[in-house]
């Protein structure tokens, strides 16, 4: 049985208020919501898939794409913005070639944007896998990036 | 209870909202988002009105009347507050209004003018979403979306489809299907009831004047016919009284466009009558699995195979009557005038939206040719009327060609829901035991109620009728009939709340009084008819005995009746 089914088995009672949660539950074990978990979800609760995927659009925390080895979050809190966290932000989206919320095609990488990390003295700041990096410019994070790519073809 | 309303006293009752309490007293109260007979939902806030007591203005149509309430509604903070409201949804709404399909009929337009909107006070900012022209027949145009969710609120909550909801959040917000997928791979049954409530040209019916202009000048034979619904609908767009039957006028300006022929889809109503009452008489002696469903509404057929694909084969095979006339004017009205039918055109004028989907149907197409090769809404017609510069109250009325000219007014009265049903019955009921009925008008099955059930007994056997419109009530009657709840031999649907009167090609209507007003000159029109019967009307009888044999008979089978099939859609 996939997770999905596992998960939605588990909450055989459940009715439409308990969307949010299982969503969650289902990106947890997943790493992101499928068009096919919604479907999956759509039919277990009732709730039309176009009002599902509103909800789940609704809230950032949500994504469509499964994450990328190396998963990037870039700090759009109003201190990193001060600090110039949309260029670089930008600088990373022409590297990667991917929109904030995507995974590059390769797999690789995935981006997105978050409120505040907690680090305002650090400003900018973003993290990759859970490591955060402090005072990252548009320059500091293409070489971020390029050490990524350079590590990876090693491999 | 009394409330005060600009210093005069005003009767209001309990559980009443202001907004219609307003309404019924005559005050020019704006609306965006209100529709009528639903919750308030408050999103566009253009009702705002000030309350004594209460710091902010209120929005109308969510509050509660309250004895003693006082009510400014024209107070010149209302004013500015309302015309701020329209200020910033222009901004970020294009300004292209010149080129916009909608037209006159703009409601964010009207109001702009209304209160004196003629300068950009916030820069436009476009929110940079794609148009979906994918669907055969609604266009969405994101960008020209108030978000509003009246849209949303109909498919949702009227029809039971939830093909489209609100998406994203903040500026992004938008109305998009489930993944932001296209309409035509989506459960969307091209209804067009989302269109009839749009206040702007965010949807609009996917266009086919210039494809119907191409066709006049093509120098094929161009046939135009016309559904029921249509005649009691298009004077609304000239002016004329609602229910105002203008049949001849549009017989005569559809000729002086250069149609060389115009046909009165009611006949074909007949013909379909003589063919699903045939087949449910077969199905009934033949012990087929009940009850039998009417196919006459292509919203509906769609909405079944989406979404209760299991229930396919108690749709009755028979097409649209407007497909039935297609086939027969490309096939037997052909050969009898001696024209190749790939020369001839056949354009429907129709109240409907969906029928631009029907006419593309693969399964609908018997022989070489499609039946129908283009739709056009009731609104469209008015437009094309406007762009040949007919003077259409002032032309000199005609009929419509023969012969599929004739109709009986079981024919006309398709075009309400309970109307197929009532033409069906007083068919069958002579198909059966030979006699016809005594009394022909069925009151049980008339009027605009979503759920008409009623029993006949014709040839002695009792037969369980039931009549839905609305998808949403046809949904909870198929879950019903699903687990037992619910028993029907015969089953009319029509997928608009009221059927074709109420349809998504009709012109934009405010109220409900539009509606039954034409559901009730089309019953007029019935009660006048010399002939009222389908089964009596001589062309047809003609039709049968030279050309199509007998009802459901092989030369039917092949041009008159057709198949469905599962969909798979990608939002289900």
């Amino acid at each position: 049985m996939s997770k999905v089914k596992e998960i939605l088995e588990k909450n055989k009672n459940r009715k439409r208020d308990a969307l949010i949660g299982l969503l969650q539950e289902i990106q947890e074990a997943e790493g992101y919501i499928s068009g096919e978990s919604v479907l999956e979800v759509s039919r277990h609760l009732g709730i039309a898939a176009s009002k599902i995927y509103g909800v789940a659009t609704f809230y950032n925390q949500f994504r469509f794409e499964p994450l990328g080895k190396y998963h990037i979050m870039v700090c759009r809190g109003t201190a990193c913005h001060v600090k110039g966290s949309a260029s670089a932000l930008k600088t990373a989206e022409d590297i990667l070639g991917i929109k904030a919320g995507k995974t590059t095609r390769d797999g690789l990488f995935s981006l997105e944007t978050v409120a505040c990390m907690g680090a305002c003295g650090l400003a900018p700041v973003i993290s990759v896998n859970g490591e955060f990096y402090a005072q990252v410019t548009a320059e500091k994070f293409r070489k971020i990036i390029e050490d990524i790519k350079a590590r990876e073809k090693k491999v | 209870m009394k409330i005060n309303v600009n210093g005069k006293d005003i009767e209001a009752l309990e559980g009443e909202m202001l907004l219609s309490v307003l309404k019924r007293e005559g005050f020019d109260i704006p609306t965006l988002c209100y529709l009528e007979g639903m919750a308030p939902s408050g999103a566009c806030r253009v009702c705002v009105v000030e309350v004594e007591g209460q710091a902010n203005l209120m929005t109308s149509c969510s509050l509660p009347v309250t004895a003693g309430l006082k009510v400014k509604t024209h107070s010149p903070r209302v004013i500015n507050a309302r015309k701020t409201v329209i200020e910033l949804l222009m901004g970020s709404h294009p300004d292209d209004c010149l080129y916009c399909d909608k037209q006159d009929k703009c409601e964010l337009l009207a109001l702009a003018r209304k209160y004196g909107v003629t300068k950009r006070r916030f820069p436009t900012i476009s929110r940079d979403i794609n148009m979906d022209v994918s669907g055969p027949s609604i266009v969405r145009d994101p960008e020209k979306c108030i978000l509003c969710g009246k849209c949303v609120r109909v498919c949702e909550e009227v029809q039971k489809v939830g093909c489209i909801d609100f998406s994203m959040r903040g500026f992004k917000s938008r109305i998009s299907c489930a993944f932001d997928s296209a309409l035509n791979v989506s459960s969307c049954v091209n209804c067009g009831q989302c269109v009839t409530v749009c206040p702007t040209g965010a949807l609009m019916e996917n266009n086919s004047i210039e494809a119907v202009k191409r066709a006049l000048e093509s120098g094929k034979y161009v046939v135009a016919q016309h559904a029921p619904a249509v005649s009691v609908s298009l004077g609304e767009e000239f002016g004329l009284p609602l229910g105002k039957d203008v049949d001849g006028l549009m017989v005569s300006a559809l000729r002086e466009m250069g149609f060389k022929a115009v046909f009165d889809t009611s006949f074909a109503a007949d013909l379909t009558i003589m063919e699903e009452a045939s087949e449910l008489a077969e199905r009934i002696k033949n012990k087929g699995k009940p009850p039998m469903f009417t196919s006459c509404c292509p919203g509906w057929v769609k909405y079944l195979e989406t979404f209760y694909p299991g229930m396919i084969d108690n749709l009755s095979t028979c097409k649209s009557p407007h497909q039935m006339l297609g086939a027969v004017i490309k096939s037997y009205y052909a050969k009898k005038e001696g024209i190749d039918p790939k020369d001839i055109a056949v354009v429907s004028i129709m109240p409907c939206t969906a029928k631009k989907f029907e006419i593309k149907r693969p399964e609908m197409k018997g022989g070489d040719f499609e039946d129908v090769d283009l739709s056009l809404t009731t609104r469209e017609l008015a437009r094309l009327i406007n762009i040949f510069g007919i003077d259409f109250k002032n032309i000199k009325p005609s009929q419509a060609d023969l012969p599929f000219g004739e109709r009986s007014g079981a024919g006309k009265i398709f075009g309400a829901s309970g109307g197929v049903m009532e033409a069906a019955v007083r068919t069958a009921h002579y198909l059966l035991t030979g006699k016809e009925l005594a009394e022909l008008k069925f009151e049980q099955v008339r009027g605009l109620k979503g759920v008409k059930k009623a029993k006949a007994v014709i040839g002695g056997k009792e037969i369980k009728l039931a009549v839905l419109s609305g998808l949403g009530n046809a949904k909870d009657f198929l879950d019903s009939l699903e687990k037992g709840l619910e028993e029907a031999d015969f089953v009319e649907v029509m997928a608009c709340p009221g059927g074709c009167v109420n349809g998504g090609g009709q012109p934009f209507s405010q109220n409900k009084k539009a509606v039954s007003e034409r559901a009730r000159a089309l019953y007029e029109i019935d009660s006048a008819e010399k002939i009222r019967v389908s089964h009596a009307n001589k062309a047809l009888k003609t039709l049968y005995k030279d050309f199509l044999g007998k009802p459901l008979g092989e030369k039917s089978h092949h041009l008159l009746h057709t198949s469905y099939k599962a969909r798979a859609t990608k939002d289900r």
